[in-house]
C-alpha cells in the first residue's frame, strides 16, 4: 500500500496484492491445498462439455426427452457464473463456491445496486484485468445487475427453477421462444461463458447452451420431476 | 490519447485505453489524495465521482470515463455536500491514521447527495464498502449525520 504499482501493461500479474491476502495468502497451507483440491473438481464438473440434443435422441418417450434435455441445460443454470447473479436474498453472491459479495453489496429496487452504491461503481461495461493475481479480473457487461427477485434460483431445485423459467407472471411475461431467445442470445446471459480471468466459465457454449433450450422447448417444454 | 474532466479542469492523459483511472489521477496527473489500496475494489480507498456517482478508480479503465465529469478528494470540497462532509470530518475528529478517508468522504458525499437524510441501514449499505484498518466507523457514520443535519439547516435557511 502507499503507492499504485508501477504501470506496465505487461505488468499485470504478479505483484502481491491487498486482494491477494483477502483471498488465501494467510490461510494455512491444508487449508489452501483443501480449497484446492475441491475448486478443481469443481471446475472440472463446470467445465465439461455439454451434451447436444441429438445424444438425447435415443430416448423415445418425447417427455422424457424433454426432461432429459432440461436436466443438462441445467448444469449452465445451476452453474454459479449463473446463480451468483440470481439470489433470493437480493444480495449478490460471488465465486465457484457462492459465497457473499465482497464488499458487501444490496440489489436495491431494481437489482443494480442502492442510489449511492451502484453495480457499476464496480462493474464496468466489460471485464477489467486487475494486477492482482487472486482477482486477476474484475467482471463487467453493460447491464450489470441481479435477475429480478420473482427469478431468483439460489437454493431451489431445477424442477423449481424449471416451473419459474416457464411461469409468465415470475419470467417477466416470457414466453418460450422469448425464453429460448434470451438464453441463446442475450448478451448478460452470454458473459458466463466469457467471464474473465480467474473464474470458470459456465459448460459449453452460448450456442450449445441455446441448442438445448430450444430442444426443450420443442419437445414440450417438460420439466424434470423432484428426486 | 483520453481527455478527462477533473475537478472542472481538461486534462488529456498520456496513457493507454486500459489504464486505471486510480493511476492517471496519482501518476501522471499528480493527485495523490486518493490512495491505492487493494487494487481489486474491496476496500474503497481509491472512490472518487464519475457523473456524481462513487466509483472504483482502482478498476475503473481510462476509456469508460472519457468525457465524464471526475470529482476526486481534491475537488469534493467545492461540492455543497462535500464541503459539508469535509467540515464534519474536523469537527468529529473523524479520521485515525487517515489513509482510507478520502475513500470514506467521497462515499459519505455520494451518499448525501443521493440521499439527504440516510438511516443506519443507509450508511451500512453504502459505506460497507469503504474499510477502516482503523475502526473509525462509528465516527464515520457520526460525521455523515452531522452533515446530514447541517445539510438540512442550510436548506431551511435558505
Amino acid at each position: 500500500m502507499g503507492t499504485t504499482p508501477h504501470y506496465r501493461a505487461s505488468s499485470k500479474r504478479g505483484l502481491p496484492m491487498l486482494g491477494d491476502r483477502f483471498r488465501g495468502g494467510e490461510m494455512r497451507n491444508w487449508c489452501i491445498a483443501i480449497i484446492l483440491a475441491a475448486t478443481s473438481a469443481t471446475a472440472a464438473a463446470q467445465s465439461a462439455p455439454l451434451r447436444p440434443p441429438s445424444d438425447f435422441a435415443s430416448i423415445a418417450d418425447e417427455r422424457a426427452r424433454s426432461q432429459a434435455l432440461f436436466k443438462e441445460a441445467g448444469r449452465v443454470i445451476q452453474s454459479p457464473r449463473c446463480l451468483n447473479c440470481h439470489p433470493v436474498t437480493r444480495r449478490p453472491t460471488q465465486g465457484d463456491d457462492v459465497h457473499a459479495h465482497v464488499p458487501p453489496m444490496y440489489g436495491g429496487p431494481a437489482g443494480s445496486g442502492v442510489a449511492s452504491l451502484p453495480c457499476f461503481s464496480c462493474h464496468g461495461r466489460s471485464n477489467m484485468q486487475t494486477f492482482s493475481k487472486a482477482i486477476p479480473s474484475i467482471p463487467g457487461n453493460e447491464r450489470w445487475q441481479l435477475a429480478p427477485a420473482s427469478m431468483a434460483w439460489q437454493g431451489k431445485s431445477l424442477p423449481q427453477i424449471c416451473d419459474q423459467l416457464k411461469d409468465r407472471a415470475r419470467n417477466g411475461d416470457h414466453s418460450l421462444a422469448e425464453i429460448h431467445e434470451h438464453a441463446a442470445k442475450d448478451a448478460l446471459v452470454g458473459w458466463a461463458w466469457h467471464p474473465g480471468d480467474g473464474r470458470v466459465p459456465a459448460p459449453g457454449t452460448q450456442k450449445q447452451f441455446g441448442e438445448l433450450i430450444g430442444a426443450w422447448i420443442s419437445t414440450g417444454a417438460h420439466c424434470p420431476a423432484e428426486n | 490519447m483520453p481527455s478527462l474532466k477533473i475537478n472542472g479542469r481538461s486534462v488529456r492523459i498520456d496513457g493507454p485505453d486500459d489504464m486505471p483511472l486510480l493511476w492517471a489521477l496519482r501518476d501522471i496527473v499528480g493527485m495523490t489524495g486518493t490512495k491505492f489500496g487493494c487494487g481489486v475494489g474491496m476496500c474503497g480507498a481509491c472512490t472518487v465521482h464519475v457523473d456524481a456517482v462513487a466509483v472504483r478508480s482502482c478498476i475503473t479503465p481510462l476509456s469508460s470515463v472519457t468525457g465524464k465529469t471526475i470529482t476526486t478528494i481534491e475537488g469534493v470540497g467545492k461540492t455543497i455536500t462535500g464541503a459539508a462532509v469535509q467540515k464534519a470530518w474536523l469537527a468529529d475528529e473523524v479520521p485515525q491514521c487517515g489513509y482510507c478517508q478520502s475513500g470514506q468522504i467521497m462515499s459519505a458525499a455520494a451518499l448525501l447527495a443521493a440521499n439527504a437524510q440516510p438511516t443506519d441501514a443507509d450508511i451500512d449499505q453504502v459505506m460497507g464498502g469503504n474499510l477502516c484498518r482503523c475502526g473509525t466507523y462509528n465516527r464515520i457514520r457520526q460525521g455523515i449525520k452531522r452533515a446530514a443535519r447541517a445539510l438540512e439547516d442550510s436548506r431551511k435557511q435558505s
